[in-house]
């Protein structure tokens, strides 16, 4: 339960917490109780794919293929990024 | 935005932030004017809402005005006692788009907690309710507002926490505004137990990685910087009071000839960019020293200043949290000497005639 994240971890949103368009900062953010996080295209297409079916390497190969990017270095940054989301409670894994 | 939509609360907590002249039902706005001001707020980029009082569940349009939230795509929070709920009220919410439901508890054992918020068996309709909460699939705060009477009870309280499904536990030390401050000596913990207290989050906050997560409110009178009071005076956050005046922090209302304006008769965002109470000491320049060329001023905004009209007796000053503050050392010793009081009788909060 403490959160160590793999390539075969499956994220997905923790319940209560919403990925928002803003319109009005033209802005896609995730919505958590107490605060307001901004998400920039990665951050919010990482977050897309956390559907509580796709793997760590499953985001990162959809994601390395759609942005042609090199797939190791793809799945170095989800996986960061998921864990940080996890520490701070906004992802489970 | 906050929203306290009613000063109604069936629970009597000494430490309840609420002022001490509590509005009555009929002082309180109608479902019309709530909608309306949410539409507003909407439009004017607010993304997150606190319904909380009083006890906002006291309202029986309350779904209603989540729903409306919702459908306009803003984050609600339920800030509650919860023993008014039942598990059909809690589903009509949920149902309307309720995200996250915080829900207060005194102590760690019914007979503690009850005690404290004097009222009976609410500690156990609590427990139910909660573990209702992530089922309807919403986030679970658990608020554990921590003093002298209950300090020692913070590792059963942060277990129960966790027996509860909560997704988080804010632990608080008492903010000393409203009731609280009016029981201050029967709610002061000694230096020695918020040593322990530290020590004891610290260590949890760990264990709880990933499964909890655990925010801590720090006890101003045993700081030595001061806290960002609401991310700063009239920067991040608006309270409309049940009487639909905008204010700007909890406490505002103590700060003499602040003049409030009601939502409603003027655009919110007039009142938001322009009005009074939201200017009077937003960003630096009101400053005086040692705030004003102190190289924190951005950061702390010199704390709280509803606390440094309390105890300064001038909202323009220093907040006494503050080490550079004349007052600071003053702040010490009443902690000291209130937390080695003895007084353990609260005033519990109630209205002044009924
Ligand atoms: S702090 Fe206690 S008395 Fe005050 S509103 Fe909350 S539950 Fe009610
Ligand atoms: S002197 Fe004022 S600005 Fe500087 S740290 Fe203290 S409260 Fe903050």
């Amino acid at each position: 339960m403490n959160g160590a994240i793999s390539a075969q971890t499956i994220p997905a949103l923790r319940r209560g917490i919403r990925r928002h368009y803003d319109a009005t900062r033209e802005q896609n953010v995730l919505l958590c109780p107490e605060r307001v996080i901004l998400l920039d295209d990665i951050g919010n297409s990482i977050i897309e794919l956390c559907d509580g079916e796709r793997s760590i390497a499953a985001i990162s190969l959809a994601l390395a293929e759609r942005y042609a990017e090199d797939p190791a270095q793809v799945e170095a940054d989800v996986t960061s990024f998921v864990q940080e989301l996890s520490d701070k409670g906004l992802v489970t894994v | 935005m906050i929203a306290e939509l009613t000063h109604r609360c069936p629970l009597q907590c000494p430490y309840c932030s609420n002022p001490l002249d509590l509005l009555k039902a009929a002082d309180e706005k109608p479902t019309d004017f709530w909608a309306a001001l949410i539409t507003e707020a909407a439009q004017l980029g607010v993304l997150q809402i606190h319904f909380s009082g009083g006890e906002p569940t006291a309202r029986r349009d309350l779904p209603a005005l989540i729903a409306h939230a919702t459908a306009l795509g803003i984050y609600t929070n339920l800030i509650t006692s919860a023993v008014l709920l039942d598990e059909a009220k809690l589903g009509e919410l949920a149902r309307a788009g309720l995200a996250h439901v915080q829900i207060s508890i005194q102590g760690a054992n019914a007979e503690s907690a009850d005690r404290i918020g004097n009222y009976r068996n609410g500690h156990e309709k609590k427990l139910a309710i909660a573990r209702l909460v992530p089922a309807l699939g919403m986030s679970l705060t658990i608020n554990a507002v921590v003093h002298r009477q209950n300090l020692h009870e913070l590792p059963e309280m942060i277990e129960l926490a966790a027996s509860l499904g909560a997704d988080r536990l804010e632990i608080a030390h008492v903010q000393y505004h409203g009731w609280a401050l009016r029981n201050r000596a029967a709610l002061m913990p000694t230096r020695e137990a918020l040593r322990q207290a530290d020590a004891v989050v610290a260590e949890q906050r760990e264990k709880r990685r990933g499964s909890m997560a655990i925010d801590y409110v720090i006890p101003d009178y045993y700081a030595d910087t001061p806290k960002i009071c609401m991310g700063g005076w009239g920067q991040k956050l608006l309270i409309v009071a049940p009487d639909g005046r905008v204010l700007p922090c909890h406490a505002a209302e103590t700060i003499p000839h602040l003049a409030f304006q009601h939502a409603g008769a003027h655009p919110l965002r007039e009142i938001w960019e322009t009005g009074p109470a939201f200017t009077a000491f937003r960003g630096t320049g009101w400053m005086r020293e040692p705030c004003a060329s102190c190289a924190f001023k951005e950061l702390d905004f010199g704390g709280c200043r509803c606390q440094a009209l309390a105890l300064s007796g001038d909202a323009r000053a220093t907040d006494p949290a503050c080490h550079r503050a004349p007052d600071h050392e003053n702040l010490q010793h009443i902690a000291a000497d209130e937390a080695g009081s003895g007084i353990t009788s609260f005033h519990y909060r109630r209205y002044a005639h009924s």
